[in-house]
């Protein structure tokens, strides 16, 4: 993979804080990129200094092998869709998206014609003439596009693009910004705290806490296999266990010894060696439910708890089981009861098990 | 409540300001129109019947070059100050708020003192044996006997001088509802700051420019204390003519007829502004 956009060990700090904290990552000409972490962990930050509105205390930021770092945000490859779109309100539809080419003393023509361009490529041409405040959220966040697009930049940066969006149209919205960049094939980096958001949007995604970068990685193997309980824990939902190393076996897989629920065997991600403490992740849907112990051989990890509280979803069940110490969340798909699954009502005692390759170890964190 | 009885409300509330601008200012003005149809008596007074002879007097070609300095002058003076105050506005609303109303009390704070004082400073200020016309021979900056004072440059700066406040309020009003991220979207999208400045920030302050600039401009068509005390004999405005058929001549009628033409000649277009401004509104909606 070639790298596009390098961000070469960029640090920012405002006042005490380290808002970007040596922060490295390249993306590929062409992908499609997601800076994803809860407010304030400089995902926000990070964008505005590729974009050019911050300049970073330390670090190079380089597009296409050129170093931007020093440049000011009119000279750089670099167009932004900003949070609320940031539309001119005096300013048509038509002018709006003229505006990038006008200031880049394009020639009549040549504006003329890209502007059209845009105008169909975000399918607005009857809505040309409006102002901005005519228009609904999600025509708006399509000007906004448009207006990003019409320089064809090298990187195109989308600042929680969707936020803004009632649910439908953020579905919608969706499709469509995926169908947008594959015409366009220009490198996009959204910015987002949302994940699902993140999930369906993007190649790879970066998962940024407290200024740092927890992991980089494709959607599946941030939900599958994260490497830190930060990860499990803003990407889907996880049951987490502390516990110590008490067997390494062939194949990677470890015997954890966890206090009150026996020692499961899971997939040890990664170097672990004996009487070292870790922590386990497993994931709610991971779970089964029966009955009676499952009996489908020694790898399957099993443990008895009380039914203490359930939530009903529609599509799924959710159910919070007390085994001793540990409150451990299961979920369950309707459609499975034919797997010999149960339909456990409050109070009930039942059976949980995983499968040894549904159980991850997670990098252990002081603070968490 | 309902609508109408809500509105019956809003209207009973601004009845006392009402009454006020009826008393002292619609019926004065009336007053002034219906004394330039009467005659002027040998007493300073008005006599009685109508005529038309007033009106045909104002019409005397020497008032055509005081017409023209009081025009242009009132017109540069807007010009300067908003080319003064819109920076000034822009950096007030882009300041922190203790910083503001610090720039906010700034500028108010020359209305503390007395409008006839701050142009007598200006006059010491500005006097041949004065600091400022000293410092600048002394540096070297103006000859030797270069007299600032009673020049109508000199009544061009103490006009931008004392309405500079006037369009400062007005735009920093604007600039403070202004979404700094427009600016940021604009050198997002390849302008540079200044571009970003013109096409964006004061398109986006345009009410607070035309109020700023009517402010600015009928306060400067009215002046004739500034032409009179730091102006050459050369340098009369409009006022200063109406000042002296009222004061020297003591023909009310002539001094109505010109203040009712002048009067005239500022509603006229500025109703023609407040109803284009109303039909912007609509069409921006």
């Amino acid at each position: 993979m070639e790298d596009f956009l390098v961000i070469d060990h960029v640090s920012k700090t405002f006042g005490a804080q380290r808002a970007v904290d040596d922060v490295a990552l390249t993306v590929a000409q062409g992908e499609s990129f997601s800076l994803l972490g809860p407010s304030g962990c400089g995902k926000t930050t990070l964008l505005r200094m590729i974009a050019g509105f911050e300049q970073p205390d330390r670090g190079r930021i380089l597009v296409g092998g050129r170093d931007i770092t020093s440049l000011p945000p009119e000279q750089r490859p670099v167009n932004t869709v900003f949070q609320n779109y940031a539309l001119f309100p005096h300013l048509s539809v038509w002018e709006n998206i003229a505006f990038g080419l006008r200031m880049s003393r394009r020639s009549r023509e040549e504006i003329r014609s890209g502007v059209e361009r845009m105008l169909e490529l975000v399918r607005l041409s009857e809505h040309a003439r409006k102002r901005p405040a005519q228009l609904s959220g999600g025509q708006r966040q399509r000007v906004a596009i448009a207006r990003a697009l019409v320089n064809r930049p090298q990187v195109l940066l989308l600042d929680e693009p969707l936020a803004a969006l009632d649910l439908k149209l953020r579905q919608h919205m969706l499709m469509e910004l995926n169908t947008i960049h594959e015409q366009v094939g220009t490198t996009f980096i959204y910015v987002t705290h949302d994940q699902g958001e993140a999930m369906s949007l993007s190649d790879r995604i970066a998962v940024m806490n407290a200024g740092k970068v927890e992991q980089v990685d494709s959607p599946e193997n941030l939900y599958e296999t994260p490497r830190s309980s930060f990860v499990a824990s803003f990407i889907g939902d996880a049951n987490f266990f502390s516990g110590v190393v008490v067997e390494v076996q062939h194949e990677g897989y470890v015997r954890v010894l966890v206090d009150g629920l026996g020692s499961p065997l899971v997939l040890s991600n990664g170097a672990v060696s004996a009487n070292q403490t870790l922590r386990l992740m497993v994931r709610p849907e991971k779970i089964s439910l029966t009955l009676t112990r499952p009996s489908s051989g020694e790898r399957v990890n099993a443990f008895r708890g009380v039914v203490e509280d359930m939530a009903y979803f529609g599509a799924h069940t959710r159910y919070r089981i007390r085994a001793g110490e540990h409150s451990i969340l299961a979920q369950l798909q309707r459609s499975r009861f034919s797997g010999g699954e149960i339909d456990p009502a409050r109070g009930a005692e039942v059976w949980m098990s995983f499968h040894p390759d549904e159980g991850r170890v997670v990098r252990l964190e002081a603070a968490a | 409540m309902s609508l109408e009885s809500r509105s019956a409300r809003q209207w009973l509330i601004s009845l006392p300001s009402l009454a006020w601008l009826a008393v002292f200012f619609v019926i004065p003005a009336i007053l002034v129109i219906i004394t330039a149809f009467r005659p002027a008596d040998l007493q300073g007074g008005v006599g009685p019947g109508w005529t038309l002879a007033t009106l045909r007097e104002v019409q005397d070609p020497a008032y055509l070059p005081i017409l023209w300095r009081t025009l242009w002058l009132s017109g540069a003076t807007t010009v300067v100050c908003l080319a003064l105050a819109l920076p000034v506005a822009f950096q007030m609303a882009r300041a922190g708020q203790r910083m503001r109303q610090v720039l906010l009390l700034l500028v108010v704070i020359p209305f503390l003192s007395n409008f006839l004082i701050r142009i007598f400073a200006w006059k010491s200020l500005l006097h041949p044996e004065g600091p400022l016309t000293k410092l600048l021979i002394g540096l070297h900056l103006i000859p030797e006997n270069a007299v600032l004072l009673n020049h109508v440059g000199t009544v061009l700066l103490v006009l931008v001088y004392t309405q500079l406040p006037f369009a400062i309020l007005p735009l920093y009003a604007a600039a403070e509802k202004f979404d700094f991220g427009l600016l940021d979207a604009a050198r997002d999208l390849e302008a540079g700051p200044w571009r970003a400045f013109s096409t964006v920030f004061v398109p986006g302050v345009r009410r607070g420019i035309i109020s700023a600039a009517v402010m600015v401009f009928v306060c400067c068509l009215g002046q004739y204390v500034i032409p009179q005390m730091v102006g050459g004999t050369s340098d009369e405005m409009l006022g200063s003519k109406i000042a002296q058929r009222v004061f020297s001549d003591r023909n009310l009628p002539h001094a109505s007829a010109l203040a009712g033409g002048l009067m005239l000649a500022v509603l006229v277009p500025m109703v023609v502004i407040v109803l284009w401004q109303q039909f912007g509104r609509k069409e921006a909606e």
